[in-house]
């Protein structure tokens, strides 16, 4: 085991309990994230994404979801590797918004309504770092600005609906950093806001984890993000990961079908068909969750017989792993 | 342009609310769209955007300024006079779950937009849905179906076949295919093109993804509170953009390509309140080349080539290095 690694999930597998039957929407996730390292984690609206974060961070909906198989092995700032699958909940806890810290997609869901901003994160430090009310005001002022709100020292006493989108978003990133976390989790963080304010969170977020040193997986199904902020990307299908890879290997050289193919659904990779109109490949059909053999098989244009019988390990090498029995045939 | 414009917008304006409060969220914008050509609209939330679509199709009421379509102002006819502009333009949501009601089989989402236009019935209002549903690739048999029982891209296609039930010369498309994953995105921006191809239909298409506006539109116009920054054909836009905002835009806007420039020049501050819109030039609270002319003075759109006009005092396309292709 590779223990130079901040986080490293193996063979993670997630269940939900529904009414009358189980579902298994994380089936074999294997990734990692190294100190001061951005790894992104994309796929498809279902394909595990989220689920995958929450479970890091111990948050599935309980009773329902579990981790019902896998190990998620995270290096403590003490240097001790910890299995966040087995440890104690009060432990998991203390290092949740501590160790490890994480943001989402829609902060007013996150954000108390009825809590000034600067109540927030005073509160945050004074729980996990054990600081004075009046160090632990001072603490929030200092990240309202660290987070590049302008005239921190009146706005930590805003409220998030006095914000816009944009500023409520610096405002959770301010929250999850306060405690000078080693791993930030995003998870889908730009997703809702406008292009020139997603053009300054990711600044934001690449010049915290430079300057900190933190670790970041970064979930997104949008794969210009992607290219603009990873180091490494990490695709998922079907509750899979299918595909690991340097940002450029991933984006140049891609080695399981899927990704090429998503790639290729790409407006900027647009073509000119016969009519003069611009069209995109597109992948036929929608994705299902194959039992035995690989879940790619009802899409994939290189699927064969040996496909659709055993399921289909993921191949380790080096800073790559792919999840396909044909990529050399086909990517060679 | 050569053929009688289709849709001609001018002096649109629409404000809401009252005072103090009122909203501007369309200000004096002018377009014109002709016939089987598809007329792009980008801008940030906020900009204008869909309150433009709904005007056009009258299911708001403008504050002020004209809209023809096929040469008559359809801005202030009453209900029963728009039968033309019922029958001959129709909308496509970006919501695919919200726009189609969850109680009705697709037989009577689709029938009843023929039903109102009498254009089928008895058997040959099933025959006609069928086909309806076999041109955006899906099958007769759905019919039967409620939308609950489609994923995303499907729901979508219904909503497509819905617009075209009356064969409509004009589609206002807003954001149709933003909440859809990248690979179901690219089988409907193909089907779109295919019904361009087939019907000959005018699009107003409506989007803050830049990248799928270039692809899907001959021309494009630029808004911002409300206003048109800029507008040109496609090309114009994209390549060679005259408008600090626009400029703004595409930078903004990341690249799918891990060797690319990564986001240059960048945008500081939030956009404006469409309640009190900075005065003169709207953009100066965010413009890099802003001065004080800029704050008294409204800038009017001015020609840069042919068709390419943009709203802006000065010409500052040289001032900076050319925006990333
Ligand atoms: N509480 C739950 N109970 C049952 N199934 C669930 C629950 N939460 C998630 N799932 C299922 O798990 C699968 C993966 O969901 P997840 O939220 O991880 O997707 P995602 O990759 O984050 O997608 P998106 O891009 O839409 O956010 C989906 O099929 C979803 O329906
Ligand atoms: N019914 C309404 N009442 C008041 N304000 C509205 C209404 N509809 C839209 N607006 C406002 O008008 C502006 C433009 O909105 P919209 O056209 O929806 O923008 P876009 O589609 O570009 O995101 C926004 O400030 C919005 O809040
Ligand atoms: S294993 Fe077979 S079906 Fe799956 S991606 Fe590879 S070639 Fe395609
Ligand atoms: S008119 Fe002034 S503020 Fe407006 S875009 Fe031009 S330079 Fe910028
Ligand atoms: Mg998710
Ligand atoms: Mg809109």
């Amino acid at each position: 085991m590779d223990t130079s690694h901040l986080l490293s999930i193996r063979d993670l597998e997630a269940r939900f309990r529904t009414e009358d039957s189980e579902v298994t929407p994380v089936r074999g996730v294997t990734l990692s994230v190294g100190a001061g390292e951005t790894v992104a984690l994309v796929g498809e609206s279902g394909s595990g994404k989220s689920v995958t974060s929450l479970a890091v961070m111990g948050l599935l909906p309980r009773p329902a979801g579990r981790v019902s198989g896998g190990q998620i092995l995270f290096r403590r700032r003490s240097g001790e590797m910890v299995d966040l699958v087995s440890l104690p909940l009060p432990e998991l806890r203390k290092l949740r918004g501590s160790e490890i810290a994480m943001i989402f997609q829609e902060p007013m869901t996150s954000l108390n309504p009825v809590m000034t901003v600067g109540e927030q994160i005073a509160e945050s430090v004074r729980l996990h770092m054990g600081l004075s009310q009046g160090a632990a005001m001072r603490r929030a002022e200092e990240m309202l600005d660290l987070v590049e709100i302008p005239n921190a020292r009146h706005r930590v006493y805003e409220y998030p609906h006095q914000m816009s989108g944009g500023m409520r978003q610096r405002v959770m990133i301010a929250l999850a950093m306060s405690c000078n976390p080693s791993l930030l989790i995003a998870d889908e963080p730009t997703t809702a806001l406008d292009v020139t304010i997603q053009a300054q969170i990711l600044a934001l977020i690449g010049r915290l984890q430079r300057d900190l040193g933190m670790g970041v997986l970064f979930i997104t199904h949008n794969l210009g993000v992607v290219a603009e902020i990873a180091d490494r990307v990490t695709v998922m299908y079907a509750g899979q990961v299918v595909e690991t890879g340097s940002v450029r290997d991933i984006f140049r050289a891609p080695r399981h079908p899927y990704t090429g193919a998503l790639l290729n659904c790409l407006p900027a990779r647009a073509r000119h068909r016969e009519d003069g109109r611009r069209v995109v490949q597109s992948i036929p059909g929608s994705v299902e969750f194959v039992n035995g053999g690989c879940s790619f098989a009802p899409r994939c244009t290189r699927a064969a017989d040996i496909c659709r019988t055993d399921a289909i390990a993921l191949e380790n090498e080096k800073e790559r792993s792919v999840r396909c029995l044909r990529w050399r045939e086909t990517f060679a | 342009m050569s053929a009688a414009p289709l849709l001609a917008v001018e002096g649109l304006t629409k404000h809401f609310g009252r005072t103090p409060h009122i909203v501007r969220a369309v200000e004096d914008v002018s377009f014109d769209i002709a016939p089987g050509e598809v007329l792009g609209l980008v801008g940030e939330s906020g900009s204008g955007k869909s309150t433009i679509g709904r005007l056009i199709l009258r299911l708001i009421d403008s504050t002020a300024g004209a809209i023809r379509f096929d040469g008559q102002d359809i801005s202030r006819l009453p209900e029963r006079q728009l039968k033309v502009l019922r029958r001959n333009a129709q909308m496509i949501f970006q919501d695919p779950y919200a726009s189609l009601n969850p109680r009705l089989r697709v037989r009577e989402i689709i029938g009843e937009a023929l039903d109102a236009h009498r254009l089928a019935s008895g058997a040959r209002r099933n025959e006609r849905i069928g086909e309806l549903l076999e041109t955006v690739g899906l099958q007769a048999t759905h019919m039967s179906r409620f939308p609950h029982e489609f994923s995303g891209g499907q729901r979508q296609r219904i909503g497509i076949a819905r617009a075209l039930a009356v064969e409509p010369k004009l589609i206002v498309a807003d954001e149709p295919v933003s909440a859809l994953d990248v690979s179901v995105q690219a089988q409907v921006i193909n089907l779109m093109q295919d019904l361009r191809q087939r019907f000959g239909l005018a699009m107003l298409f409506i989007s803050h993804d830049l990248d799928v506006v270039e692809l899907m539109c001959d021309r494009i116009a630029v808004l911002y509170l409300g206003r048109v920054m800029e507008i040109g054909s496609s090309d114009d836009i994209s390549q060679r953009p005259r408008h600090p905002y626009t400029r703004a835009l595409l930078a903004a806007s990341p690249k799918a390509d891990p060797d690319a420039p990564k986001i240059r020049r960048m945008l500081t501050g939030d956009i404006p309140s469409p309640m009190a819109p900075p005065s003169g030039c709207v953009f100066r609270t965010r413009c890099p080349a802003a001065t004080d002319e800029c704050a008294r003075v409204v800038p009017k759109l001015r020609s840069a080539s042919g068709g390419h006009r943009f709203a802006c005092h000065y010409d500052t396309a040289h001032d900076e290095e050319p925006a990333a292709a």
